[in-house]
């Protein structure tokens, strides 16, 4: 067997080359230092998204703010009848009538309990078979013709049929809503997990990593931008689908409240739920994003 | 002058391989079928001593990288093999350790967790943690263990590539053009770095370059990869060099500069 001694005689010894390898490293670090001294400015340290995020929060309240203003001017103007466009001030009587009788609360919680287990189901059906599709050649021509057939039919085509299956309850309007949130997740994880650098996969490989060490070590991981921004079409679907499903048969929900007020001409209520989706949809998109943020920053 | 003595006992660390040797038995490489057909290598027939430091030379697209990936098992050839210590390769190779050209750091990884994927399976936690932090210290990155690989500059991505490679224990390391992204300076650092790493873990090393200076400074044995259009299309050995003198060498050297000039030659570049 070599010994180095033997073998390389040289007068280099580790003592030298760890010096070497110190100074090596001041010249990187100073180098590294120029090229990352402007990353804060783009964004990445954590000081600097919060102070980015207080000034977006009021410069985005303008146009909600100027909106609520020339609704009442309209309403007040006499523009539009009352029955055409109540005042703001009505739809907020609306809504402390309908909290004080508990009917709003109801209304949004089942909404929102609708939204979240067919979100939840659709998202995670999609994360699964997306992972299968783009990860597994032999999956993706058994699976992909079928998938990409059902998905090119109109969603609501779904309900007369779901409504035949499963009556009108609960089951068809979650199930339409995880028709919903299932192919934005599919397709951009599938799309995703057949873009991954493959010098990385490869990479990885030559250090033995395989099967599901690989995809958990690398694939995932790389991934993770992708399916933040499927879930978050996901959840847009899914309150698209929601008032799809409540529209068309429903005693309860947001949806409901819209045809029920709809029918009995009440303009003021019509207009508080369309603020109500308005508001939770965002607040629920919200929430994503923030996990977004957290999800790029760690994995990105 | 502080020996090299403290090196070679942190080399013989428990869990740390031997140096072994890697014999390619008249390695062919095609890639595609019928008319598209188009052969890269062929008959590449050499042996590698364990802890010989081998350069692979040759113009681009002759193959060099092929050659390292069959020997890595990233790649299988179409006819041949390629024998580690008696053993032929076949599929990922737990013997060999590769450093790409790119340093192919996970980024969402710090440096340290990025070298821990190159630890061998079956390394117990507080092993792999212990082997980590000499590596860090080897390739002087200790003070960057928790930065990402975009926090740091491309000579220390490489270094803490190459540090991945190593954390493997491997008894072949297979660098494919490793410097070869580097500026000039960064890159006659990392081949002193490469030197003194051999020293410290005398593995065998394949290293494959275009740069002839880089083979001369760093190589046992230098080899040339090249079509001798006689013998059918593809690349095979041209010529197989012996650099004279131990390491590390004068690069200003009168022999060595003949022996650029020669091999230049031989890579069809004339009159420098």
């Amino acid at each position: 067997m070599n010994q180095p001694g033997e073998t390389f005689p040289t007068s280099t010894s580790v003592a030298d080359a760890r010096a070497a390898a110190a100074t090596a490293t001041t010249a990187d670090a100073a180098q590294a230092g120029a090229t990352e001294a402007p990353a804060p400015a783009r964004g990445w340290s954590p000081a600097g998204v919060r102070s980015r995020d207080w000034a977006r929060l009021p410069l985005g309240l303008i146009i909600p703010a100027a909106l609520l203003a020339a609704w009442q001017l309209a309403s007040a103007s006499g523009l539009f009848t009352v029955v055409q466009l109540p005042p703001p001030v009505m739809v907020l009587e609306a809504a402390g009538e309908l909290l004080e009788r508990g009917e709003l609360g109801t209304h949004i919680a089942i909404s929102t309990q609708r939204v979240l287990i067919g979100f939840l189901v659709g998202a995670a059906l999609g994360l699964v078979l997306g992972a299968t599709v783009g990860l597994s050649k032999v999956a993706d021509a058994l699976l992909a013709p079928t998938i990409g057939a059902l998905r090119a039919v109109p969603s609501l085509a779904w309900v007369p049929l779901l409504i035949l299956w499963m009556k009108i309850g609960e089951d068809s309007k979650v199930t339409l809503i995880i028709i919903g949130a299932f192919f934005p997740v599919f397709t951009t994880v599938s799309l995703a997990l057949r873009h991954v650098d493959r010098n990385l996969v490869e990479a990885a490989r030559a250090f033995g990593l395989k099967g599901v060490r690989l995809l958990t070590t690398v694939q995932l991981p790389a991934v993770v931008p992708a399916v933040f921004s499927g879930l978050r079409l996901a959840l847009a679907q899914a309150w698209l689908f929601l008032v799809a499903a409540e529209l068309i048969a429903s005693s309860m929900g947001l949806g409901f409240l819209l045809i029920d007020s709809q029918n009995n001409g009440r303009t003021d209520r019509l207009l508080l739920a369309i603020v109500m989706l308005a508001v939770i949809g965002k607040a629920t998109d919200a929430l994503l994003g923030l996990a977004e943020k957290w999800a790029v920053k760690r994995w990105a | 002058m502080t020996t090299v003595l403290p090196s070679r006992s942190a080399g013989t660390a428990p869990g740390h391989a031997a140096a072994l040797p890697v014999s390619f038995r008249g390695l062919r490489r095609t890639f595609g079928t019928g008319s598209t057909a188009h052969t890269v290598l062929r008959d590449v027939t050499f042996d590698v001593a364990a802890g010989e430091v081998l350069a692979i030379l040759g113009p681009s697209g002759c193959g060099k990288s092929t050659l390292l990936r069959a020997a890595a098992g990233l790649d299988s050839p179409s006819a041949g093999s390629v024998v580690i210590a008696g053993s032929p390769v076949q599929g990922i190779d737990s013997r060999c350790a590769f450093a790409f050209q790119e340093p192919r750091l996970l980024p969402w990884h710090t440096l340290q967790a990025n070298i821990a994927i190159g630890l061998p399976t079956g390394c117990s936690a507080s092993e792999g943690k212990a082997k980590v932090a000499r590596l860090l210290e080897l390739v002087g990155l200790e003070r960057f263990a928790k930065h990402r690989p975009r926090e740091v500059s491309g000579g220390m991505a490489q270094r803490a590539s190459l540090a991945r490679a190593l954390a493997r224990n491997p008894g072949v390391l297979l660098l494919d053009e490793p410097f070869g992204a580097l500026d000039a300076l960064t890159r006659i650092r990392m081949q002193d770095l490469l030197l003194d790493i051999h020293t410290v873990e005398p593995a065998t090393v394949l290293l494959v370059t275009h740069d002839v200076d880089e083979a001369l400074q760093l190589a046992d044995r230098i080899i040339v990869l090249g079509n001798d259009d006689a013998n059918g299309p593809g690349a095979t050995i041209v010529r197989t060099v012996e650099v004279p003198g131990g390491r590390p060498r004068d690069r200003a050297d009168a022999v060595l500069a003949q022996l650029r000039v020669s091999l230049l030659q031989t890579l069809g570049v004339d009159g420098h």
